[in-house]
């Protein structure tokens, strides 16, 4: 300590300053959280820190560091029925769980990461103090720092609960829901009667396995990932368009009663989706109305029905005319407000030009409409790739096709999903599709909001 | 030449509008009829599920009655309680938390600030139901689905946990209201929670109606996560589990009627809340502070 100690950054509290040039007491805190408190008789914010090291330490001796060591060999002890020579009878023996020693795995790392931050912050607190006391001022009270988390600190107040949620209720999940497609969790490895293992980067390898086996699903996954993209396609454009044009009708100078048109559209908005859908659904079973409506009118005979949803091709149609049917309500009113946003003078401008009403459309409308909607558009395709409700409850993914791994004809990739995890236990696949539609809607995403002004320059009205 | 020149203009103009108002009558009638088909089902007075005609024989509102008396089976009031209590609690808890996400991310510049909005993006991304099964195991482990409450408050956490990652509209209202109000508070000693609280809040009162409605009927229609949650547990059940298991093979021919009008019973809310959205969400749009 002889040297010229060098110049510390002004303002600047980040953890690689605090450990360069803070005292050793700053150093310190990284190992016992609040020392830095503590010696600046910040006391209450110190007891705050070392309490939660404590906690932490506690817990890790208790049950968390054995949960990392079943984490990474995900229980060795299968259930095994052993025999009670006292009893003469067979006895269920309880092994290790491969799926609770994978999820305390995954909350073991999480509560460390936490404890991590607590580090950082305990060490950048202690240096702040010295920082402080150096530059001659006082040290803050415990009541000044509770009074800044309600003005400079109030992200943080504001912040801690609704993150904690989303932590608990998507990111954990999402982690674990990621590390399963790295194993071998099936109906064949179900806990706690058998255990599963780590497998690497197999599951992944078997989406591109064309071959017929079992567990080779590459003939499943193309063709249904083709369909759904297919279906997402028609799905957003045809509500898109469908709904522009609808709307320009609507708001045509000559036409008469919009109200009540419009009312008549919003109207199937006002139910529930899982009601319409499954009203549809019936409508257009075998002996449904819509097949009695067209045996009475004579379209067809008295013994046939039409196979809406039972013939795959049809099916798909369907599946597309249906939304088309729940859909377009929503564009249009959403539309409804934009159309009138376009400035009047475009069109009057037009109109001495001698324009026809398409060429309007083509060169004021639809331009205008892409250029407000794109990113709407892109958000909305997404969400059709994991429109789940639609095909669910229209179709359950049927008719099912034999030659596909536990999948039907109109199956979206979230709707088989779905099915491979709750009726098929296939576990990993499962997570690997879900990763498979991840990757999908991320590279629409990233073209998405790389091409919007308003992520990239959001402070541009304020 | 020229007066026939405008007849025949004008004659193609009143052509123009008698097509368009005769194909927006037929494109009405279909979007209508699935709702009048509804309505006419749940009235049916002869029982069975598919008959050979559309227009009922005799009109009746005992299919109505049953759901409410005939709890032998079908518990309609329970679930429709249960259903309504969920889905107020997990209004209010999503609606705090987007709020205050919301103003974060509008007001307050901080070091993460961008970080979380990027995570929030990528999150978004996920299929939910990827960590559907994840969630019930976790709740299973807390002990969260042991009795029929605990269930409801596992389906309200569900539903409001990550209710803090839709925070872009609100955030986009928020934006609007101008930074002078907040600043002139600042002057007078304010701090930015009363900010929050008595500047922002206030201001967004149309929002703040949009988000709870809208945070309500979410949990009020949703099937799957209900499903996945409630199990078999009959009494736990949310109205739309109960109304998917009325046309279930054992149940179709006696209660496909009392369907249609458990369905025309949950639709009325749902069509009064959203003529309210529509009414907020309108004003919304126009901005906070007018002028």
């Amino acid at each position: 300590m002889f040297k010229k100690q060098p110049q510390a950054p002004l303002k600047d509290y980040s953890i690689g300053t605090a450990l360069l040039y803070g005292s050793n007491i700053t150093r310190l805190s990284a190992l016992i959280f609040g020392l830095g408190n503590f010696c600046h008789k910040q006391i209450a914010k110190g007891l705050c820190f070392l309490v939660t090291e404590i906690l932490y330490i506690y817990y890790m001796v208790v049950f968390g560091a054995n949960s990392i060591v079943n984490f990474i060999s995900l229980g060795t002890k299968q259930q095994a029925e052993v025999f009670n020579e006292k009893l003469g009878i067979y006895e269920y023996v309880l092994g290790d769980n491969s799926m609770l020693c994978l999820l305390y795995g995954v909350i073991t790392m999480f509560i460390t990461l936490v404890f991590i931050l607590f580090m950082i912050a305990s060490v950048k607190s202690a240096y702040f103090v010295e920082y402080e006391v150096k530059l001659g001022k006082k040290p803050a009270t415990f009541r000044q720092d509770l009074f800044s988390l309600k003005d400079d600190k109030v992200h943080v107040s504001l912040l801690t609960l609704p993150t904690l949620g989303i932590v608990m209720f998507t990111i954990v999940p999402l982690v674990f829901m990621i590390f399963i497609a790295f194993t071998n969790y099936d109906k064949h490895h179900l806990p706690p009667g058998k255990l599963f293992d780590w497998v690497g980067f197999e599951n992944f390898k078997n989406i591109f396995n064309m071959g017929s086996g079992a567990g080779n699903i590459g003939k499943t996954f193309f063709p249904i990932l083709g369909w759904t993209l297919v279906w997402a396609f028609f799905a957003t454009f045809t509500n898109y368009f469908l709904g522009m044009i609808l709307a320009l009708v609507i708001n045509r100078k000559d036409t008469k009663w919009k109200g009540f048109w419009r009312f008549n559209f919003a109207l199937s908005i006002a139910i529930p989706a899982f009601v319409s859908l499954l009203t549809m659904r019936t409508i257009f079973s075998e002996s449904g109305p819509m097949n009695v409506l067209l045996r009475e009118l004579g379209v067809i005979s008295h013994n046939y029905s039409v196979p809406f949803w039972s013939d795959g091709t049809l099916a798909k149609v369907m599946v597309i005319l249906v939304n088309i049917w729940i859909g377009v309500p929503f564009t249009m009113l959403n539309h409804t407000g934009i159309l009138q946003n376009i400035p009047n003078d475009l069109y009057e401008a037009a109109d001495v030009e001698g324009a026809s009403p398409i060429v309007k459309f083509f060169r004021i409308t639809l331009p205008y409409m892409l250029f407000v909607t794109g990113p709407y558009l892109i958000t909305t395709f997404i969400g059709n790739i994991n429109n789940f409700n639609v095909i669910f409850l229209l179709t359950g993914g049927g008719p099912v096709k034999l030659d596909y791994y536990f999948a039907g004809e109109t199956d979206l990739l979230v709707t088989w999903l779905y099915k491979l995890t709750m009726t098929e236990k296939d576990y990993k696949m499962g997570s690997v599709i879900g990763i498979m539609i991840f990757i999908i809607s991320a590279v629409f995403s990233l073209i998405a909001y790389r091409r919007t002004a308003a992520y990239k320059n959001e402070e541009a009205f304020q | 030449m020229s007066i026939n020149k405008t007849t025949s203009m004008k004659t193609k103009k009143t052509v123009t509008n008698v097509l368009v108002h005769v194909i927006l009558a037929i494109l009405s009638i279909i979007w209508v009829l699935p709702i009048v088909f509804v309505i006419l089902t749940s009235l049916r007075a002869e029982p069975g599920s598919y008959v050979s005609y559309i227009i009922p024989k005799e009109f009746t509102l005992a299919n109505y009655q049953r759901l409410f008396t005939d709890k032998s089976m079908i518990n309609f009031p329970r679930w429709f309680m249960n259903t309504f209590v969920i889905a107020c609690c997990s209004c209010l808890v999503a609606t705090f938390f987007v709020l205050c996400v919301s103003y974060v991310m509008s007001r307050l510049r901080f070091k993460m600030r961008k970080k979380f909005m990027n995570i929030a993006l990528i999150l978004g991304m996920f299929p939910g139901f990827m960590s559907m099964i994840a969630i019930y195991y976790i709740l299973k482990g807390i002990g969260l689905l042991e009795t029929a409450t605990l269930k409801h408050v596992a389906l309200v956490i569900v539903y409001s946990g990550g209710a803090g990652l839709g925070f872009y509209i609100v955030k986009g209202f928020f934006d609007t209201i101008p930074r002078a109000i907040d600043e002139a508070a600042f002057i007078d000693g304010a701090t930015k929670w009363d900010v929050f609280t008595k500047i922002t809040l206030p201001l967004s009162k149309p929002m703040i109606v949009y988000t709870l409605l809208t945070a309500f009927m979410g949990p009020w229609v949703d099937y799957i996560f209900a499903k996945v949650i409630l199990g078999n547990d009959k009494d736990a059940y949310t109205i739309a589990i109960g109304l998917w298991q009325m046309l279930e093979m054992e149940y179709i021919q006696r209660y496909y009627t009392s369907f249609y009008a458990g369905c025309v019973i949950i639709s009325i809310p749902i069509a009064l809340l959203f003529m309210l959205t529509q009414k907020y969400y309108v004003e919304s749009v126009g901005g906070a502070v007018k002028g």
